[in-house]
């Protein structure tokens, strides 16, 4: 491409050339990558009557920008395919759904809803049931989220107001990275790590002080409701305590400096001035984390023990509905089997559906309603 | 505080002292809960490195798994097959993402539409990944009634749809409308404002985000169990099953041989170090990358 003539103006033709963007004025940028452009529009205030303005030929940059686009088609097809794009994201749940609802077709036709209420799950004689798994699911989910939740607010909190500046970077960092790191590496560090320490040296302390309560009974093999349940919690904890800070940060900081101004200390200041403006969002990032309990799958599964039954002892192995698809689907024999291992599937997607569904339209209330009020 | 009655000023003082103490206890209490936590979640990250580095060799790049008795071998088939599967499911998801977040992003914003397709996006997201490896076993594995990398990459590809969109369309949305307006001055037809001027302008943020979507999947074990299935032998034909590292790890962690746990351990610190790695990147460029401000 030709360089632009390079023309000195006067103070009086400067003007108008300065009304126009300034964009005009270096074709290169659309060569190059767009930041200059940005720069050129803020006039220079201390700029002499000596400037040197670059007006380009602009039927040159217009041809050259011109020239592979043929207007209204183009622009057309590439609506349609940008329409397409998103539509898919609805094709890809309603195509879930459907391939799923007819898969399960045999067992669902089979059981009915006594699926979900009977504990009996006996592939030899065809029997199946889904009750011990929900049992599972829930019970390990909502013993995680007693564990992580506390300690998730008290962390948002510390990070939003207590912590020195310095820290806040590397502790987000870190809890950035702890919410990416793979299940199947934490389930690793489960069987190596966790169920050894849960085993020799947590379980006879929990036993001796806790066991009246039936809850914490010998023997304990180290894989066991339990230890999936301290697992889930240290995965979900990333989960709640970043969003629950977003959610924490969205309340307007004119709040927080109003209820500061009436003398309130500062536990009554993030208290009445945050947590109480940010509660439908706390809750929000709390769901969430529930819902990714639910369907956490692999580091459960090695940390169980896989075995269905309800009992009230946590040292027991138990099994969720998520492992259970895990560990049994490739070994399934029978189409009644596998169907029954789909409709599990079923059950889980519409309930994580459902789940997740709630939490965003708390987080997304907080979120809209303060940045409307913030402006 | 001495106008008051006596009376009073000791109520006062009273109230004072327990408040501050409040104060006191739950700042305590938040910052005693923040070590709590954080010791041990450094202590797990510390672990798994260590663990990870003594066991790892040049050997667990080069060679394929070998039977059990004979010592050595390593996971070179697993990742190569990870690389495939990754590779199909990137050229499949991310396109379609990228999209999907550029219409949010340029043509719906504001609408009832957009907000559809964000909280169908959103939603999606937290589905859990045993449900898209059944949904892709139902799809195409027992169709094809074989195990094949192919059902693993549309599992895994699905999955990273939602994230590179909603990615794509908050980076877009830093673009500031002037550089838009600009474009649209000079008579430039839409879809190549939005191509030469918003996408290249939040392209840093765009690809990074499409890496940190790309690692999230990398780790993904449920999806592939009953679609990529594993394989001990080098293959790279996608409509077999084939070996991918995170499977790998699966099946030899809860194997009973040490010699297996060690691999387990080189695979989890190469899975590790690659997503730590891109997460690093993504907070760069996020920061730095994209155009800031606007008017």
């Amino acid at each position: 491409m030709k360089e632009p003539e390079m023309i000195p103006v006067s103070s009086e033709a400067k003007e108008p050339a300065e009304a126009t963007p300034a964009v005009v004025s270096t074709p290169t940028s659309w060569v190059t990558p767009a930041i200059p452009m940005i720069k050129t529009i803020v006039p220079q205030p201390g700029a002499g009557p000596q400037t040197v303005v670059r007006v380009a030929p602009p039927s040159e940059i217009r041809n050259f920008l011109q020239a592979k686009s043929s207007g209204r088609i183009a622009d057309g097809v590439f609506t349609g395919v940008m329409v397409l794009c998103a539509l898919t994201i609805f094709a890809i749940v309603a195509l879930i759904v459907y391939v799923l609802v007819s898969r399960s077709q045999l067992s669902i036709k089979a059981f009915g809803w006594h699926f979900f209420a009977t504990q009996k799950w006996d592939p030899v004689s065809g029997d199946f049931g889904a009750l011990p798994f929900i049992y599972g699911t829930v019970l390990s989910s909502v013993l995680a989220l007693l564990m992580a939740v506390p300690l998730a607010l008290a962390v948002s909190i510390f990070l939003l107001d207590i912590c020195p500046g310095v820290l806040r970077g590397p502790i987000s960092f870190l809890t950035e990275l702890l919410a990416a790191i793979p299940s199947v590496v934490y389930g690793l560090w489960g069987i190596f790590v966790l169920v050894p320490i849960i085993r020799d040296q947590a379980g006879p302390v929990l036993e001796k002080y806790l066991g009246w309560t039936g809850l914490f009974v010998e023997p304990n093999f180290g894989v066991s409701m339990f230890t999936a349940s301290v697992i889930l919690a240290i995965m979900i904890f990333p989960v709640i305590s970043s969003i629950s800070r977003d959610v924490m940060r969205a309340v307007p900081v004119n709040q927080r400096e109003a209820v500061l101004a009436l003398g309130a200390t500062r536990w009554e200041m993030l208290r009445i001035g945050v947590l109480r403006n940010a509660r439908m969002g706390i809750i929000g990032s709390v769901i969430l984390g529930l819902g990714r309990a639910l369907g956490e799958t692999i580091a459960v599964t090695m940390v169980i023990g896989n075995h269905p039954g309800i009992v009230k002892n946590l040292f027991a192995p138990g099994y969720t509905l998520a492992s259970v698809i895990a560990n049994e689907f490739t070994e399934a024999t029978g189409d009644l089997y596998l169907s029954a291992l789909i409709e599990i599937g079923l059950a889980l997607f519409l309930v994580t559906i459902v789940v997740n569904a709630i939490a965003r339209l708390l987080v997304w209330a907080v979120v809209r309603q303060n940045q409307g009020g913030a402006h | 505080m001495n106008a008051l009655p006596v009376r009073s000023r000791h109520v006062a003082g009273f109230i004072t002292l327990r408040r501050s103490l409040t104060n006191h206890l739950v700042t305590g209490v938040a910052i005693i809960s923040t070590a709590l936590v954080l010791v041990p979640l450094v202590a797990i990250l510390g672990y798994l490195l260590f663990k990870g580095a003594s066991s790892l060799n040049l050997a667990f790049f080069t060679h394929v798994p070998v039977p059990i008795g004979e010592g050595g071998g390593g996971m070179a088939n697993a990742i190569a097959g990870s690389a495939a599967i990754l590779g199909l499911a990137s050229l499949l998801g991310i396109p379609l993402g990228i999209g999907a977040g550029v219409y949010l992003a340029e043509y719906a914003r504001g609408t009832w539409f957009g907000a559809a397709v964000r909280f169908t996006a959103d939603v999606l997201n937290g589905v859990p990944s045993i449900v898209m490896g059944l949904s892709a076993y139902a799809l195409i594995v027992a169709r094809q009634q074989h195990f094949s990398g192919l059902a693993g990459s549309v599992a895994l590809a699905i999955m990273m749809v939602p994230t590179v969109t909603r990615t794509t369309e908050e980076m877009l949305a830093t673009v500031p409308n002037p550089v838009r307006e600009a474009a649209l001055g000079l008579g430039i037809p839409k879809w190549r404002t939005v191509l030469s001027v918003s996408l290249r302008t939040a392209s840093p943020g765009i690809i990074t985000g499409c890496m940190l979507a790309f690692a999230r999947v990398a780790g993904e074990t449920a999806p592939l169990l009953f679609t990529a299935f594993g394989n001990q032998f080098w293959s790279f034909d996608l409509n077999q099953p084939i070996a991918a590292l995170p499977l790998q790890i699966y099946v030899y962690a809860l194997s009973p041989y040490d010699e297996w746990h060690r691999l387990a351990w080189a695979g989890a610190l190469v899975l590790i170090v690659m997503i730590m790695v891109s997460v690093t990147l993504v907070r760069i460029f996020a920061n730095r990358g994209v155009l800031k401000g606007g008017h």
